[in-house]
């Protein structure tokens, strides 16, 4: 099939490098602002082309695997497009461009310093994300987990100053130290059991290993992928959140997470299985971990003023959904947690670009100091209670249907105790979510405090436009997504 | 004639001809870029024997044509032809900078000397790895020691004549059991010819003499590559000698002492009776490990960065000598293919020194501050190849690790694999505090702090484009290292 002059199969490849051919542009531009920004729009508008061309291609039958020799001799990197990858991409490609041209406002009006530098990794960092949602084999998906931590670092760490260093130690420290420490140990070790690394429905480990050992290396990918932030893993989170806030908003909310999230995801479904999983018992005691994340996080969240730090922790727990989910080993739940991925994604980044306009409008970081704000930027604060309503899950907005599919998967297997996790977290979003619009609508004033604050500029306002009407879409069309996600399970659909 | 035909003996007679010839021109005008030809000749003979080998297999030259016992035979098989490339290539790139890298109070008749003694130790590493003969290569051990002691002991700082004594006295030892090994050997076979050798053991192995010999040799390799608890000399000698002194033999010298373990090993005693009833496994492999934490703990402390790096290599070295000791064929991939790429990350490692030293006149970590805007470049490459010190993937730190975790999973040593990864997580300390101090603290304000000449930045960069290129495309790594591992296993798993 012809979709376009390249056959399919190459288009991820083409997804790869897009982003990172706007690098050496990026350079070249630096003297000139506008062009700079200007390429880093076209080169998202471009990636967003490509992804759906690909969705397309998907959508109308399998696409090729595509393998080419990389530095272990018996194990080529392969790029094989399935639907919950896809879908990642999707959301994460689309958002490049969204918090692209939320970053021009930001960080112009914030008058950040070398921002090319900023535009350069942010880029790589998007390259490796696409990277990981098209990895055909756990090798692949390792090399570009590793070049998503190391080119989100200078991001991470830009301000360069006493703060940015310690939150830089501990992020590379955490997330290189499990990654290099677990993680890749778990690689090797499947490699040596199971003889390949290749994502195949149904798992590669079924019939290969001990329980016992299939145990440990479940904990090992769990707590090494230190990107899904389960506890204790999950330091890192905050400490990133010392980033310009367009970082923490894509990254930090959407791509360096979902990538550890998606990868669990990807693990438990593809090289686990939901079999093997099930009849483990080390599968209940992770469950019991990330439950105790989902809970933990929330409270954790409701105890921090600082917006941003609040954000970073109800991320921190609503990643552990996706674990949960994942680790529930139920086509329902596997389902529920690839469209958190999107709906997560497009809800804590519409609460990400509230918390920037805040900061760049009325230079404000913590919620305390929120009172009556909703008066002076009525439309920041709008979006952060509808971005709000979509985290909790209240219709009309799409985090309703992810946590539905989740309990329903806890329901299909009667893990009637995480249930009651999935409850309880709810009332707890609530909890630490609501309270923010309703200090900035129903509070007065503090005297003489609104001088000079005006409402966000117009790009960032753009932005959060755009991701409000995603969480909406979502809600009103779930049907589609559902029914490509669901195909990633069958045996003939996805694979070749 | 057919000078093809002759190349094994180019190989060594001409760095060895042109040792003296440097040393008796007058200009060092003239003699350094005859010092930079001799060694790209060097380095393409080299290529030439590599492609030869893979083409056609095992190369076997009779020094004047005296076939063994009476002659001394050059055998050239992947596994050796593999290090001569980097022998020879490390010289090769190292040379052209060494107007620059081996201090300003460096006089210019003294410059002569210096590129006539690194000629000759050039010489006699190549002749170590390139002989067939065990006391050629005892004799080609000399060489090269001898010169290296003359070379560390022109830096200038003046400690590094006690660090060049200190080293002549621990090189003496370990030559002097390498040399004792070697003559019990003959007194037990009569022969000296490795391949005989490993033929006539094979009946002798339960006798004392060959089972001390064994000790003997692997304990002076062991000095020779800086084995932990073995490792003395080498801190200092790094760190007090030039820093183009410190580049090639930080990414050569070492592994020539490895390449030295392995050859007798495999070749002359036979892998499953080292490792079987001499049961040598259980000393390497621990050793390895131990050094490994040892190494990378000390580096951590270091504020001299050139003695990090030294401390660095006590720990990779481990590495090296606990893949060795697994005996099975992922561990000597990853012994062999770490020897390379070792040297190669160490040499870029060694080279950005060389660069910061130029610039700053020291390597201390105070010094690094603010260098990550100044000297933009050369803080570029150390990042790279720390990067592939910590085996980030897509770097050639990475390929040596899987390798050789790979072989611990597969030998059924668990803990090992779990050990070689936790003690490369300390390799991000050290790496990532020299990151910070680059990056994070300012610059000073001193004009005279700026990017490093062409002449020193281009190797730089070279082997540091060689860190990833050999990180993605293994083949000519990897894919020698499993040839030469075919040659050295034989039958063995």
């Amino acid at each position: 099939m012809i979709m376009a002059p390249l056959p399919a199969s190459w288009l991820p490849l083409v997804a790869i490098a897009l982003p990172m051919a706007c690098v050496p542009l990026i350079l070249l531009a630096r003297r000139f602002p506008d062009v700079r920004e200007g390429i880093t729009m076209a080169g998202a508008s471009l990636l967003i082309v490509v992804v759906a061309l690909l969705a397309f291609a998907l959508s109308l039958g399998p696409v090729a695997p595509l393998a080419v020799t990389g530095p272990i001799a018996d194990l080529p990197l392969t790029m094989r497009v399935e639907p919950l990858g896809m879908l990642f991409a999707l959301v994460a490609g689309f958002l490049w461009l969204i918090t692209s041209i939320y970053a021009v406002g930001y960080m112009r009006a914030h008058h950040e310093k070398n921002q090319t530098r900023f535009y350069v990794f942010f880029a790589i960092a998007i390259g490796a994300t696409m990277g990981i949602a098209f990895a055909g084999d756990l090798l692949t998906l390792f090399i570009f987990y590793e070049i998503l931590t190391i080119s989100t670092f200078p991001l991470v760490t830009h301000a360069q100053n006493d703060e940015a260093r310690r939150a830089g130690r501990l992020y590379l420290g955490i997330l290189m130290g499990t990654s290099i420490g677990l993680f890749l140990l778990a690689i090797v070790i499947t490699y040596a059991v199971a003889g390949t690394l290749d994502f195949r429905p149904g798992g590669i480990l079924q019939d290969k290993v001990q329980p016992a050992l299939a145990g440990l290396l479940l904990a090992l990918y769990v707590f090494g992928i230190a990107k899904a932030a389960v506890m204790p893993m999950h330091r890192w989170l905050p400490a990133a959140m010392v980033a310009p806030t367009p970082v923490s908003a894509l990254l930090h909310a959407v791509a360096v997470v979902k990538a550890g999230a998606f990868s669990v995801l990807k693990i438990t479904t593809f090289i686990f299985g939901f079999d093997l999983l099930a009849g483990l018992t080390a599968t209940g005691l992770l469950q019991a971990v990330a439950a105790f994340t989902v809970i933990a996080a929330s409270l954790v969240a409701l105890t921090k003023d600082n917006l941003k730090a609040r954000l970073a922790y109800s991320t921190i727990s609503q990643l552990s959904y996706i674990v949960l989910a994942a680790l529930i080993a139920d086509p329902a739940a596997f389902l529920g947690g690839g469209f958190h991925i999107a709906t997560h994604a497009f809800g804590k980044i519409t609460l990400f670009f509230c918390a920037g306009a805040i900061l760049v409008a009325a230079h404000k970081t913590r919620i305390s100091e929120l009172d009556g704000m909703g008066r002076v930027m009525p439309f920041t604060f709008a979006a952060f209670l509808i971005g709000s309503f979509s985290l909790i899950g209240l219709p009309p907005m799409g985090g309703l249907w992810s946590k539905w599919l989740m309990i329903q998967g806890a329901f299909n297997t009667q893990h009637w105790i995480l249930i009651g996790v999935f409850a309880v977290s709810t009332l707890l979003n609530i909890a630490y979510l609501l309270p923010i619009p309703f200090r900035a609508f129903f509070r007065p004033l503090p005297d003489g405090a609104s001088s000079g604050v005006r409402e966000a500029p117009l790009p960032c306002l753009a932005a959060m436009a755009v991701t409000i009407m995603g969480c909406l879409a979502l809600f009103f069309l779930p049907d589609p997504v559902i029914a490509f996600l669901s195909r990633a399970l069958s045996l003939s659909g996805a694979f070749p | 004639m057919n000078l093809l035909a002759h190349l094994p003996a180019l190989q060594i007679v001409v760095p060895l001809v042109a040792a003296p010839i440097c040393a008796v021109l007058f200009n060092p005008r003239i003699a350094q870029p005859f010092a930079v030809l001799v060694s790209l000749v060097t380095f393409a003979i080299s290529v030439g024997l590599l492609n030869e080998v893979l083409a056609e297999g095992e190369i076997v030259y009779h020094m004047g044509g005296w076939e063994p016992p009476w002659g001394i035979a050059y055998v050239i098989d992947p596994l050796n032809a593999l290090l001569l490339c980097l022998v020879s290539g490390m010289a090769a790139i190292v040379m052209p900078a060494v107007r620059l890298g081996i201090g300003a109070e460096t006089t210019e008749r003294s410059r002569r000397l210096f590129l006539s003694l690194a000629l000759l130790a050039l010489t006699g590493m190549l002749g170590i790895v390139i002989t067939g003969d065990a006391f050629n290569l005892y004799v080609f051990l000399e060489i090269s020691s001898l010169s290296s002691y003359a070379l560390i002991a022109t830096g200038n700082d003046r400690r590094a004549a006690p660090a060049a004594f200190n080293y002549l006295i621990q090189g003496t030892v370990g030559a002097t059991f390498i040399l004792i090994g070697i003559g019990l050997l003959y007194m037990m076979t009569g022969t000296l010819n490795m391949a005989d050798l490993a033929v006539r053991i094979v009946d002798l192995r339960h006798t004392a003499p060959i089972q001390a010999a064994l000790a003997f040799i692997l304990v002076g390799a062991a000095v020779k590559a800086a084995l932990f608890p073995a490792h003395a000399w080498m801190p200092n000698a790094y760190t007090y000698a030039p820093s183009m002194v410190s580049a090639f033999f930080g990414a050569t010298a070492t592994k020539v002492g490895a390449y030295i373990m392995i050859r007798f090993i495999f070749t002359v005693f036979g892998a499953e009776w080292v490792f079987g009833d001499m049961m040598i496994g259980w000393i390497l492999v621990p050793l390895g490990i131990a050094a490994a934490f040892a190494g990378s703990l000390v580096a951590i402390w270091q504020t001299d960065l050139k003695r990090m790096l030294a401390y660095s290599s006590v720990a990779q070295v481990g590495y090296i000598s606990a893949a060795i000791g697994l005996g099975n064929r992922d561990g000597l991939i990853a012994a062999i293919v770490h020897v390379f790429n070792h040297g190669l990350m160490k040499g870029a490692l060694f080279m950005v020194m060389a660069c910061v030293i130029l610039r700053l006149g020291r390597a201390d970590i105070t010094s690094f501050r603010g260098l990550g805007r100044r000297m933009p470049v050369t803080m570029g490459c150390f990042v790279v190849a720390g990067l592939s010190m910590i085996g980030v993937p897509l770097t050639v730190g990475f390929v040596s690790k899987w390798y050789l975790v790979l072989g611990a999973i597969e030998a059924g040593v668990w803990p090992v694999a779990v050990l070689v990864i936790m003690s490369s997580l300390l390799s991000v300390i050290y790496i990532g505090r020299v990151i910070e101090v680059a990056y994070f603290a300012p610059a000073p304000d001193d004009a005279r702090i700026q990017e490093a000449p062409a002449l020193l930045l281009v190797p730089t960069l070279l082997l540091t484009v060689l860190c990833i290129t050999f990180g993605i495309a293994t083949d000519t790594t990897v894919g020698v290292a499993a040839y030469a591992v075919q040659f050295l296993l034989g039958g063995l798993p």
